[in-house]
Parts: structure tokens; C-alpha cells; sequence
């Protein structure tokens, strides 16, 4: 009878056991994470996974039976090991690739990550059993992958120019491929990498904004000017309808990037206009040419125009230390500087008569400044001038009351 | 032009009465000693009140205690209208200058000794006009409505809100509700305005009272002394002058070189500024939280220092009643030390907040 | 003179002129300034019938530019007209029916909200209230 009522109760307390409760053990993780260094680094980081927060375990890329406890056990007929760096892309598309299966997980997902890789300058090498370059867990990690969303993915964007910077930065590892590692480096200098890392703007270009991501390849001479497009749009247009763009074209020169660079693009200003030996115009135009004449006519035009904006604000600037309000001028010195802004974009058209006349709508308002400015100072000494006056007459006052309590002290 | 005068003074006299009253100032004597330069700066502390008072009343021509207008209206102060820029400036210059010349009264009544009897009442109404002023202080800051006066306010009624019991309470009844919003600006108009200046008015019209009948307290060790008197009115209102004479013209230079700033618009939803801090009145007691360690055996040590503060400010106040070798006419060296030991306190303190900002 | 007058009238003289020149700025303050008020909560931005349907104007929010659009349905609507990226001024691109901005190749819909390019936030969308032939333009409550 006792033994009868055990085994009932023993059966009763295992149909409480949770249910899957066998299935919870990871064998796999469990002796991982005794072990040191390399070995134990898959388990310490697959917490974080976002694999293993969609449910899946070690034996849905490696395979083996991670219920099992027992080593060789565990190491079944499917077990495959580490894969070879070759065989990855296709070991990582054999779930990414297949659309029916990641809709069960995040429908929105591309699934066509392997065909842009084949593609790319790395699919390339790699089919030809270059195993240097590049592969899935390169750039996203392993074992600790994270969407690009998560600040600290090696895909979020100002992590990807270190993360690209690992292989093509790196000199020594490049030695073989003949193409510059200093792309990173000037990168760093130019004015996309100051709105990424110093104004934390997200959309400004990292690498593969310009290079892609899977398909990753650098852009052809002819399509460079459609790349900057994306997010300069009226330049590019401007650009398509000057002189420039059959000129270009019949030389087979890259558009934006003739003038302004690729990686270390740095915030234009007007020392690339003119005629002197920095300017880019003087590259293609010799003295004399019809080129010539009009970049110098346009750097007059935008120069003197900056220079008189600086003027302004410069006697803003001085108008407020001397403690004068000025905001309301400097509110429109912003919208001559819209003008400034939209004028020099303009320069990519080289019509000077349509610049001639987008200047000319900030004249006006640039001598509204003006008069503030030079108002502002009068202010400033004729609030001096007030203090001297208020100040003698005080003094004055003081003198008298002073000779009189010196008179009251002094006997009758 | 005498027979005028004369004519006029008889007019207003058998209408008012006026004979008396200045017989009375006839006879009101200020005595002269070594220490009796000390006797100004409680004029010098009116002086600057009936400023704020006349600038105060100025500014109600042109500002709007309305979060979409207020730091408009100040902005527009300072560049439309005309000297705008010198009243707002001599207001927010003189505040400050206002409460460093209380201080050193306090401090020089304290040292001096004259909250002894008779004057206890003279000493208690002004230690509530020191409270009064720094409420003013405090509720004026926030006017403008700009970044350092909202977060400011919102960092000192925290303090307020760490009060045990009555803490949360008395914030709400400060801020109007939760956060700094319209309902506290609306709140602090109306203390800085009304509230606070018809308290200051009547405690300030019952200390001057006092002053003018009991006279000046003449320090201990000097008391038996056969000492040189001058006349209250004439002399005396003359010496007044003259140094409120000069403190016009400090305030003139500093308005004209430093006007004060307008600052950018409060943005509730920003993030509080770094280094942020109440106005340096209020810096010895800030920098004494920011010091304190978080927890003293079970008490939190904010809240054991905002009580530290509410008690000694007590002591204080009660210094009349507690130092009895004063009331006796006694020199009182413990007092001297005590007082000694707050001043360093409240210098120290309030130097270390700005030379050593990442407290 | 004797010095006793002397000095008394050095007094009430110099009392007197200080006084003055202190009078002075009172009175200049206390007389309107030629800007009548300060910043308005509502600014009057336009005329009825001044815009064409899908066509807008800039106009001066206190300090800064907005935009009253009136929509191919008749519709008046208001913005602010700083884009929310780099805080260049934006158009109204009629073809679209949307707020463009030039600069990085910004856009926003009649609603404010972002319809493409690098902008990370909405734009302001103003209150508009029309009084007769006036349209005034206030900040949403």
C-alpha cells in the first residue's frame, strides 16, 4: 500500500514538472561556459542573441542534440562544428535566404542577403577561395548579434566605419588587395563623419550608405553622381543641367567627386571657387578660357557677399559685448545666410545671372542688418555717454554732501 | 521764496500735526565710535528695497507672467523699450547686491551684539526680512522663464519636497501642482508682487519703527564710554546719503558694462543643463547637500541636512533669548565664536560651489 | 556769498539735476515703445483669398519663419518652417502636396509627420484661426 500511494505520488509530483522542462537544458551552453577563453566566448555573449531571444539554440546553425549531456553523445550525426569561413554566408542564407522561414520570425526581413553578397567585391574573392575577405559574421558578429538598431551592434551606423575600418584600415592585412586603407582615416576628417559622431545625426553616410552593405562594392565613375544625389538632390540636379555634365561625361570624370572627394569630404567654402591654387576650378580651366573668366566672376560674387555677412557679424557681435540686445538682427542675419547657403548650392548650375539674382534678394536684408548693427553701437555709446553724465552729476552731489556734513562738524 | 516754505511748512503742520514728529527727529541722537560705520548698512539695505520697489513697478509696465509671453516680454524689455535694458538690469543687479548687504547687517548686528534686550524684536523681524528677501529672490528668478530659472526652481522645490511629512505637501503648495508649469509662474508673480512685498512692508515699517525708538544699540565693550553723538536728522540722514550716493553709482557701472542676460527660453522637455545651480545666496546650502553623505545611520542625509538648517535658523532667530550674558550687558565670546563659525561656513561654502564645480 | 548758503544751494542744486537726469529715463521708459507689444502668441500671417489653392507663403512666427499652406481642398494650414534636421527653411511642393526641404531632400506631409529623407522628427504644426479677412497663426495649445 505505501509503495502504491509513492508511485502515485511520485507520477503526480513529475506531471507538475513544467513541461519542457528537459527540453530547457542547453548542454552546449552549459559546458561552454566552464570553459576558457575562445570556447567559452559563444556562451557568455548568446544571451544577448537576438537568435536566441527568437527560441533558437546552438544546434539550429551547429547541430548536435544539446539535450544531451554527455560530450560525444551530444555530438550526433548532425553535428557540424564550426563552420569553415568559406562555407558561412551560405550556413547563415540557409535560414535568411529562405522567405517562408523568416516570415515565421520578422516578415519585414530581406531575404535575398546571399545573392547581393555574391555580387559584391567580397562574394567575388571569396568564390575564388580568398578567405581573408569578409563574411556574414565579420560585420555582425557572432554569437552575440544584434539588430543594427542597438547603439552597440557592429552594424549601427557610427560603429560601421570601425567595423569596416578592421579589414580595410588595417595595412598589413591589405597588402595583397593594391587599394588604399586610408579610407576610414579620411573619413573621420570629413564633414558626414562630424554630423555622425559630434551632432549624433543618424542619417548622415557611413560606409555602406554609399558602398552598400551585402552587395558592397565601390560605386562605378558614372554612378557616384546618382549615390550623392540621395540625400543632395538639388545639387545633383543643378549639376545635370550646367555645362559640367556633358563636359564630365565626355571625360569620363566622376561627378561630386572630381571637386570634392570621396571619403574625406569636408565642408565646402568658397577658397574651392576662383582661380588661385587652391580652387578646383583651375584644375580643368587655363588662364584665358571662357572657365576661367566665370570662376573668377563667381568668386567675386559669393566672396564679397560672405564677406559682407561676416562683417555683420562681426559688429553684431562686438554691439553685444558692449551689452547691447541684438537678437532681432541676428534672427535676420540667419536668413541672409539661407540665401548665402542657397546661392552657393547654385554655383553647381554656373548660371551667374540666376546667383546674381538670389544674392541680390539678400541685399536687402543685409543692409536691414546693417543699419541694426550700426544702431546697436550708437546704443552702446550713448549708454556710455549716460553714465559718464549720470556719474558726474552723482559725484557732484556727493562733493556737496560731503562739504556739508564737513560744515556741521565744524563748531557755529 | 523763505516766506513760501515757511507758509507751506505752517499749512501742512496744523493738518498734520507735523511739530511732533519732528521734535522727535531733533532729538534722536547716533552715537560715533570705531565701530559705528557698521550703522549704514541698514539704510543702505532700505535704500536698495525702495529700488527694487520703484524698478519692480517699472518692469509691471511691460511684463507678462505667461510661459508664451514672459521670456518674450523680457526680451522685448531689453531691446524695444526705451532704457528697458537699465531698469530690468539695475533690478536683477541690485537683488543680488540687496541680499550681500543683508548679510553683512545680520552679520554686523550679530557681532555687534544689538539683538540684546531691549532690541530682541528689532532682531526678529529682521531675521524674518532676511527669509522674506531670499523668497523674493527665489520667486524672482523664475520670472523670466528662462533655462536657468526653470531648472533652478525645479532643483530648489525638489529640496523643499524632501521635507519629511509635510515635504511632498509643501512642494505642491509652492509649484502650483506637480512640475514647474504656468501654475508656478502664476504662483511666483503673485508672491514676488503681492504677497511678498506687503509681508516686507510690514515687517520692515515695525523694524525701522523699532530703530527709531530704541535707537542705536551701542556695542558692550563700549557702553560705559562717555561717547560723540550726532544728530539723526540732519547728520545722519546726510552721512546715509552719501553712501547710497555712491552705491548708485556701482550700480550704474555695473548695469552699463554687464547688463543682465536674457538667457534662452525654458524648455521643460530639455535636459537639465550641467553644473546647474540656484543663485550664489542659496549655494551654501546647495553645495552642503551635494557634500552630505546619502545616508546617516537610517536618515536619509538630504533630509537630515534641510532639518539641520530649519534648526539652526531657530537657534538663530532666537539668539536674543539664548545668549543671556548679552541680555545681561555682559561680553558674550561664545556668541562671537558661534557667529565667526557660520560666516566661514557660509563663505566656504559658498566658495567652493563655484571653484570646484564637479562637487 | 557765505559759504553756509554756498553750500546748501550746491546741494539742492546738484539734488535737483541728479534727480533730473534720473527722471529722464523713467519717462522715456513709461512712453511706448514704437514696437507696440512683445512677442505675439498670434501672429496674423495672411489675408483670406491672398493664396491660390496648393499654394503657401513664409511668414514671421516671432523668431523664426513659418509656413501657411492653403491645400488643393481649401484647406489653411500652418507650420513651422524650420526643418527638424539641420533647420533649413522648407518649401511647399505643390506637385507632392508636401513640406519640402532643399537642403538633404527632406519631406513632410500635410500632417507634419515625416514622409521621407533625414529628418528625425515631425515638424510643428500651428493653430489657424481666421477673424474676417484675417488668417492668425498661433502655437497648438
Amino acid at each position: 500500500m505505501p509503495k502504491t500511494i509513492f508511485s502515485i505520488a511520485l507520477l503526480a509530483a513529475l506531471a507538475f514538472v513544467p513541461p519542457g522542462a528537459a527540453a530547457q537544458t542547453n548542454s552546449c551552453l552549459e559546458c561552454h561556459k566552464g570553459l576558457e577563453a575562445e570556447l567559452q566566448a559563444p556562451a557568455a555573449n548568446f544571451a544577448q542573441d537576438v537568435h536566441q531571444q527568437a527560441g533558437l539554440t546552438c544546434a539550429d546553425c551547429h547541430g548536435g542534440n544539446p539535450a544531451l549531456a554527455d560530450e560525444d553523445k551530444a555530438k550526433d550525426k548532425t553535428f557540424k562544428g564550426a563552420p569553415k569561413r568559406a562555407q558561412i554566408p551560405e550556413l547563415c542564407a540557409s535560414c535568411h535566404g529562405d522567405a517562408a522561414y523568416m516570415r515565421k520570425f520578422n516578415p519585414r526581413l530581406r531575404v535575398d542577403q546571399l545573392s547581393q553578397y555574391q555580387t559584391s567585391q567580397h562574394g567575388k574573392l571569396l568564390k575564388k577561395g580568398d578567405v581573408k575577405v569578409a563574411v556574414c559574421t565579420d560585420c555582425h558578429g557572432v554569437h552575440g548579434i544584434q539588430t543594427a538598431k542597438f547603439p552597440k551592434s557592429p552594424t549601427f551606423p557610427w560603429n560601421v566605419p570601425q567595423t569596416c575600418g578592421r579589414c580595410h584600415a588595417d595595412a598589413d592585412y591589405m597588402k595583397a588587395y593594391g587599394i588604399p586603407t586610408d579610407q576610414a582615416a579620411q573619413y573621420k576628417e570629413s564633414v558626414h563623419a562630424e554630423a555622425l559622431f559630434e551632432k549624433k545625426d543618424m542619417s548622415a553616410p557611413v560606409c555602406n550608405s554609399c558602398h552598400g552593405n551585402h552587395g558592397a562594392f565601390p560605386p562605378e565613375v558614372k554612378s557616384i553622381g546618382s549615390v550623392c544625389r540621395q540625400c543632395h538632390p538639388s545639387t545633383g540636379d543643378l549639376f545635370a543641367k550646367s555645362p559640367h555634365k556633358k563636359a564630365f561625361d565626355d571625360l569620363g570624370q566622376s561627378e561630386c567627386e572630381a571637386c570634392h572627394g570621396n571619403h574625406r569630404i569636408v565642408r565646402p567654402t568658397t577658397a574651392m571657387l576662383g582661380t588661385d591654387d587652391k580652387a578646383v576650378c583651375v584644375q580643368c580651366h587655363d588662364k584665358g578660357s571662357k572657365g576661367y573668366q566665370a570662376a573668377a566672376e563667381l568668386k567675386t560674387l559669393i566672396d564679397g557677399f560672405e564677406v559682407q555677412i561676416e562683417k555683420e557679424r562681426a559688429t553684431l557681435d562686438l554691439a553685444e559685448k558692449k551689452g547691447v540686445e541684438t537678437s532681432d538682427a541676428a534672427f535676420k542675419l540667419q536668413d541672409v545666410n539661407t540665401v548665402l547657403v542657397s546661392a552657393k548650392n547654385l554655383v553647381h548650375g554656373l548660371a551667374v545671372d540666376e546667383i546674381r539674382t538670389k544674392l541680390a534678394e539678400g541685399d536687402q536684408t543685409l543692409n536691414d542688418v546693417e543699419k541694426a548693427g550700426a544702431a546697436a553701437l550708437d546704443e552702446a555709446r550713448f549708454r556710455r555717454k549716460g553714465l559718464i553724465i549720470a556719474t558726474a552729476l552723482l559725484a557732484l552731489f556727493g562733493i556737496a554732501l560731503f562739504l556739508k556734513i564737513r560744515s556741521m562738524h565744524k563748531p557755529a | 521764496m523763505k516766506a513760501l516754505g515757511r507758509n507751506l511748512f505752517a499749512y501742512l503742520d496744523e493738518r498734520f500735526k507735523l511739530q511732533g514728529l519732528f521734535a522727535f527727529a531733533e532729538h534722536k541722537k547716533v552715537p560715533e565710535h570705531e565701530y559705528s560705520f557698521w550703522y549704514y548698512f541698514g539704510g543702505i539695505a532700505l535704500f536698495l528695497s525702495g529700488i527694487q520697489v520703484a524698478t519692480g513697478i517699472m518692469l509691471l509696465l511691460y511684463y507678462t507672467p505667461s510661459i508664451d509671453a514672459a521670456h518674450e516680454s523680457i526680451q522685448f524689455i531689453m531691446s524695444q523699450v526705451k532704457f528697458g535694458w537699465l531698469i530690468r538690469s539695475v533690478h536683477s543687479w541690485t537683488a543680488n547686491i540687496l541680499i550681500g548687504i543683508l548679510f553683512v547687517h545680520m552679520f554686523s548686528t550679530f557681532f555687534l551684539k544689538a539683538y540684546r534686550k531691549p532690541r530682541e524684536l528689532t532682531w526678529i523681524t529682521g531675521f524674518f526680512l532676511l527669509v522674506l528677501f531670499m523668497a523674493f529672490g527665489f520667486s524672482g528668478y523664475l520670472l523670466p522663464w528662462n533655462e536657468l530659472s526653470f531648472f533652478a526652481t525645479r532643483v530648489g522645490t525638489d529640496i523643499a519636497g524632501a521635507l519629511p511629512l509635510v515635504g511632498t505637501w509643501l512642494k505642491g503648495v509652492i509649484l502650483g501642482g506637480t512640475t514647474v508649469s504656468q501654475a508656478t509662474l502664476s504662483r511666483f508673480f503673485w508672491f514676488h508682487v503681492a504677497l511678498l512685498p506687503l509681508a516686507a512692508f510690514t515687517l520692515i515699517a515695525i523694524h525701522v519703527l523699532l530703530v527709531q525708538i530704541l535707537g542705536m544699540s551701542v556695542p558692550i565693550k563700549l557702553k560705559d564710554k562717555k561717547l560723540k553723538e550726532i544728530s539723526f536728522f540732519p547728520d545722519f540722514i546726510y552721512k546715509d546719503a552719501l553712501g547710497w550716493t555712491l552705491i548708485l553709482v556701482l550700480i550704474g557701472v555695473i548695469c552699463v558694462f554687464l547688463p543682465w542676460e536674457v538667457g534662452k527660453k525654458a524648455d521643460p522637455f530639455a535636459a537639465t543643463p550641467l553644473g546647474i545651480k540656484p543663485e550664489w545666496y542659496f549655494t551654501f546650502m546647495f553645495t552642503t547637500l551635494k557634500l552630505v553623505p546619502s545616508h546617516v545611520l537610517f536618515v536619509e542625509g538630504e533630509v537630515l541636512a534641510i532639518l539641520a538648517f530649519l534648526v539652526g535658523g531657530i537657534f538663530w532667530m532666537l539668539a536674543p533669548f539664548l545668549d543671556r550674558k548679552a541680555a545681561r550687558g555682559e561680553r558674550s565670546p561664545a556668541a562671537t565664536w558661534i557667529g565667526i563659525i557660520l560666516l566661514l561656513y557660509i563663505v566656504v561654502m559658498t566658495v567652493l560651489t563655484y571653484t570646484v564645480p564637479k562637487l | 556769498m557765505e559759504r553756509r548758503r554756498f553750500i546748501n544751494f550746491f546741494l539742492g542744486g546738484s539734488f535737483l539735476a541728479t534727480l533730473a537726469a534720473f527722471l529722464y529715463p523713467v519717462i522715456k521708459y513709461v512712453l511706448p515703445p514704437k514696437q507696440a507689444e512683445a512677442l505675439q502668441k498670434k501672429v496674423a500671417a495672411g489675408k483670406v483669398g491672398e493664396l491660390a489653392p496648393n499654394s503657401a507663403k513664409i511668414f514671421k512666427f516671432g523668431a523664426t519663419p513659418g509656413i501657411l499652406v492653403n491645400t488643393q481642398e481649401g484647406q489653411l494650414l500652418a507650420f513651422s518652417a524650420v526643418c527638424t534636421h539641420l533647420t533649413c527653411t522648407v518649401s511647399f511642393e505643390a506637385s507632392t502636396g508636401t513640406l519640402y526641404c532643399p537642403c538633404h531632400n527632406g519631406r513632410f506631409d500635410m500632417t507634419g509627420n515625416v514622409v521621407s529623407g533625414p529628418p528625425p522628427r515631425p515638424i510643428e504644426a500651428y493653430a489657424v484661426e481666421v477673424v474676417g479677412e484675417d488668417i492668425f497663426v498661433s502655437r497648438k495649445a
